[in-house]
């Protein structure tokens, strides 16, 4: 990995010469080459585009293709988006016994859905979850496969599903969520295939011919936010946004009423930030005010009347583009609670609503406008959990438009006095950032757009 | 930590005593557990110092190692250690259940039946703290490969023949205690503070006299207070009245007391060399006894610093033994501590057909199927602990993933279709306040057969279920398989049972992603190096 040079070319050319770069090792791969072709994917780089890409075009040169995804709604996502970008492909939809695929996903007339493999051995694509390949017996027909958001996968998942193909394309965010699991796995730390690591690392060391690809533009992130997240969260990987300053912007119908919430909002409009701070205070995790400040929030925004304009034209701000993302189910649970109380609709069965999600289900999401309950607010101490590096990177990177942080005051304070004290382990390759450091880096930034609440 | 865990640290602060986390005891304990309490000498990591070990709490036995830097002392220290250890491990060997069963017959693919031996029971090994399970893992690691004497290659250093054996013992006994709910080696730490809350941090409660002291404080004296004098307290001669429980020791104990004993063996060890050179010498045998008088003078001196500050900790761990066997013992005890008795009969098996020690490392398919055992082994304790025990479910209920209240109405429903299926709704009445979305699938605690619904809405204070299973197969539901009113009922919104694990592939078939197999050529070798094979490597 090196620093990249000033890239001269317009952010569409660059990315167009990286994914025909890709498509190119993936469908024609040079005699001889890695059977592994890895990308790596900053928030909103256009990897579903890619991954729809890569398909057409296996299929396209003759290949049936299976897709590995990590969890039920990325898969039923990617095929309601292949089905609607390629209708000529027959698609398969694998799923468990005990789970319907979404709605979405079975609208197409391409898409067949199953839960056994030998109904869909005909079809161009057969998507699944990995745990749901696992499963799969059958003597594989697939020569390709497509691995989606690798770096959520553990290495022990490949293990199991790495028979059934002969050649992957692997996509993935490397700053997002690493992979975990309940259970102690410290005796396999520092070896290459350390079952609880990700994929995609297993897959590095094993096969250290493989050169990651990279995307080099957010689609998604504004002018005023990559910058950020890109030195915050990938120091050595940069990447820049594919609009420029004032391309997106947010408007309000209403004005604001003068308080707290209205100012954040205000600045967060025009700024593309916003840090809603409360008084600094130790508190449980569903911090009450915390949490009628962020449902405030949300209401607010959705009571002024925004509208959202970008290079895809000018569209209101309705509850299905807005996220609230949290750390923990329960704070999730007292936001939605919170909302509910407000009337904001937060059940998608009854029509558009807010999305109220921990920063693990929101991987991979993207809305005009996030309202983030800080994962430090409140805290007594910092834990590996709350400092972890893809947390906030996740919670700071869904938006397109604004993103608002609520937070007590003293976070920065509680980072200094609880540095990281992770053991050292021989052999495991030290990620960088450290949580510590872009929690600092993405406070830092926030500062400059702080509105004290109370 | 969940509220509840905070919730019942706050109470015992307030009150100045431990508080209850579970109303049974969630381990297996052993009728006759070898309790056993390891020191490490400071400076170099996994070496030995002393042990103090023992089935009956007024007869523990010592051994230590006079200088911990002498290689061949150490492994007369082991030798000792295993002479004790060994037979109390094997004895669970003999007695056995006869099993049958059926298993593929690898040929024809036909069924065949088999009789397989399942040990009665199985040993349990209890230690001060997770330092200490970890100290063992060490031993066990450094001496799974020594050659002994009995090798056809000795090589220049043979250990005595049962350390390699201990050695494996302690490799797979460390290893099953990574297990969750396993119980073939326990520390103590965790037992408590699995059943009582302290008013102090998970890192104090390491300390095991500092918990302890939360149970039973002196008169006038809150846990807190206890506890600080139990960490701080020092006597006249600056030396910790209780001594922490190892597997480190007190750096002003082996400043004061070990360091000096220790330099006076030596010295005597090296008196009774010369004196034993010269005796041949010049055939005076009286210094030479001498010599040996004080090498034993300076061993029992030594003998009696360790166990002065061992004694305190073994006296602490029948403490903690009866505080445990007070709580009467959950209900699936006897299902989990079957697993432990299949791993200890398992290991018997592999040591009696000959089979190398555990390999240095693990392979990538077998460190995968440990992971998927552990990950399904927490999911089944965690369904087990609130299935036993009302103040584990509490949690789950606090949580918003359980609910329990009284059956208020039952409406028979029944499905559509030429096949009408029972289809009751219940109304629950409850105070608890769960993430009730409709149509979520839930789960009847206790219910025997296993029995499944779907939350058809909810109201505060209520809860409607629809029962989708466990009621027979005819048109009306089987008498007793549906609550009545004024039941309580108990539902969960996690499933009862914990999911199995995918199929991972043979070690022979590990795939490319992962560097082959292992052994095959030099790209399986991995960035970490091989595998490891079961080859000594010392010297």
């Amino acid at each position: 990995m090196s620093l990249e040079t000033t890239d001269h070319r317009s952010p569409g050319e660059a990315a167009d010469a990286a994914v025909s770069g890709i498509l190119r090792a993936v469908v024609s791969p040079a005699p001889g080459a890695p059977r592994g072709v890895v990308v790596d994917s900053p928030p909103g780089a256009g990897k579903s585009t890619l991954v729809v890409r890569a398909a057409r075009e296996l299929v396209d040169a003759g290949e049936r293709l299976m897709i590995v995804a990590q969890t039920n709604s990325q898969v039923d996502d990617l095929v309601d988006r292949l089905a609607l970008k390629a209708p000529d492909l027959t698609i398969g939809r694998l799923h468990a016994s005990d789970g319907r695929p979404a709605a979405e996903a079975l609208r197409h007339t391409n898409v067949t859905a199953s839960e056994k493999v030998k109904d869909l051995l005909e079809q161009d694509v057969v998507i699944s979850t990995a745990a749901k390949w696992q499963w799969v017996r059958t003597e594989a027909p697939w020569r390709h496969a497509i691995v989606d958001e690798a770096y959520q996968m553990r290495s022990d998942a490949l293990l199991a599903v790495a028979r059934l193909f002969e050649r992957a394309l692997f996509v993935g965010d490397p700053g997002q969520l690493d992979p975990f699991t309940v259970v102690g796995t410290e005796q396999w730390a520092g070896l290459s295939w350390d079952p609880s690591s990700s994929a995609v690392v297993t897959l590095l060391a094993h096969n250290p011919a493989i050169a990651p690809h990279r995307l080099p533009v957010s689609w998604r992130l504004p002018a005023s936010a990559a910058p950020l997240i890109s030195s915050a969260f990938y120091p050595y990987t940069p990447f820049r946004s594919g609009t420029g300053p004032g391309e997106r912007r947010l408007t309000c119908g209403v004005r604001s009423d003068g308080s707290a919430v209205d100012a954040a909002i205000d600045e967060a409009a025009e700024h593309g930030w916003a840090l809603l701070e409360l008084p600094a205070r130790r508190t449980v995790r569903t911090d009450p005010q915390a949490v009628a400040a962020v449902a405030d929030t949300v209401r607010r925004l959705l009571e002024r009347g925004l509208t959202a304009h970008s290079e895809q034209g000018s569209t209101p701000l309705t509850p299905g583009r807005v996220a609230v993302g949290t750390a923990h189910r329960d704070q999730a649970a007292a936001v939605r609670a919170a909302l509910d109380a407000l009337g904001v609709p937060v059940d998608p069965a009854a029509g558009p609503a807010v999305t109220v999600d921990t920063a693990n289900r929101l991987q991979g999401r993207e809305y005009d406008v996030t309202v983030v309950l800080h994962p430090l607010s409140g805290r007594p101490d910092a834990t590996a959990f709350h400092l972890e590096t893809g947390r906030l990177c996740v919670l700071a990177s869904r938006h397109r438009h604004a993103c608002i942080v609520v937070a007590r005051a003293g976070i920065a304070e509680l980072l200094d006095e609880h540095p990281a004290t992770e053991p050292v382990q021989l052999g495991v390759p030290v990620a960088f950032p450290d949580g510590w450091e872009a929690n600092h880096a993405v406070l830092a930034h926030l500062a400059g757009h702080r509105v004290r609440l109370g | 930590m969940s509220l509840l865990t905070t919730l019942a640290r706050l109470e015992a602060v307030r009150a100045g005593r431990a508080q209850p986390l579970a109303t049974v005891r969630h381990r297996h304990l052993s009728e006759r557990p070898m309790v056993l309490v390891p020191l490490a000498a400071a400076g170099e990591s996994g070496a030995p110092l002393a042990v103090l070990l023992g089935t009956d709490r007024l007869a523990p036995r010592l051994h230590i190692v006079p200088q911990p830097l002498n290689r061949t002392q150490r492994f007369e220290f082991l030798a000792a250690m295993a002479a004790d250890l060994l037979p109390y491990l094997e004895s669970f060997g003999a007695e056995v259940e006869l099993l049958e069963g059926s298993e593929k017959d690898p040929e024809s693919g036909e069924k065949v039946p088999v009789v397989r031996e399942l040990c009665a029971d199985a040993p349990q090994l209890i230690v001060p703290n997770g330092g200490a399970v970890h100290h063992l893992a060490l031993l066990g690691r450094s001496t799974r490969f020594r050659r002994t004497a009995e090798d056809p290659e000795p090589g220049p250093y043979p250990a005595p023949t049962q350390v390699p054996l201990m050695g494996r013992w302690l490799t797979h006994l460390t290893e099953r205690a990574q297990v969750p709910g396993s119980s073939l080696l326990l520390p103590m730490t965790s037992l408590l503070a699995r059943h009582w809350a302290t008013g102090q941090s998970h890192l104090e409660d390491q300390h095991l006299a500092a918990q302890l002291s939360w149970h039973a404080p002196p008169a006038e004296l809150t846990g807190a207070e206890a506890a600080e004098l139990a960490e701080s307290e020092r006597d006249a001669a600056g030396q910790l009245v209780r001594p922490p429980a190892g597997p480190a020791t007190d750096p002003k104990f082996d400043e004061l007391v070990l360091g000096p004993a220790i330099t006076r063996h030596d010295a005597a060890v090296a008196a009774l060399r010369r004196s034993d050179g010269q005796a041949r010498q010049d055939d005076r045998q009286d210094d030479a006894e001498q010599a040996e008088v004080l090498v034993k003078e300076a061993r029992s001196q030594l003998e009696a610093a360790l166990f002065a500050v061992l004694e305190p900790t073994w006296n602490d761990l029948w403490k903690g033994l009866d505080l445990l066997r007070a709580l009467p013992p959950a209900g699936h005890l006897a299902d989990r501590w079957e697993s432990d008795r299949w791993s200890y009969t398992g290991h018997r098996d592999r040591l009696a057909a000959g089979e190398p020690p555990q390999p240095k490392r693990d392979d990538a398919v077998t460190a995968a199927r440990k992971l998927a055992q552990r990950e399904r082994e927490q999911a089944r304790l965690d369904i087990q602990e609130a299935l036993d025990d009302p103040l584990a479910m509490a949690e789950h209920r606090l949580a918003g993933e359980a609910f329990a209240g009284v059956v208020t109405d039952v409406a028979l429903e029944y499905s559509a279709g030429p096949r009408s299926k029972p289809r009751p709704v219940l109304t629950v009445r409850t105070p608890d306040r769960p993430h009730a979305d409709a149509g979520r699938e839930v789960h009847r605690a206790h219910a025997e057969p296993a029995q499944r619904g779907e939350i058809a809405g909810s109201a505060p204070g209520e809860v409607l279920v629809r029962l989708v299973s466990g009621m027979g197969r005819k048109k009306e539901p089987e008498p007793g398989s549906v609550p009545e009113v004024g039941d309580t009922v108990v539902f969960t919104l996690f499933e009862l049972a914990p999911r199995q694990s995918a199929p991972l592939p043979e070690p022979e078939d590990t795939p490319w992603t992962h560097g082959g197999p292992p052994g095959g050529g030099p790209d399986a070798a991995g960035t970490a190096g091989a595998a490891g094979g079961a080859e000594e490597e010392w010297e």
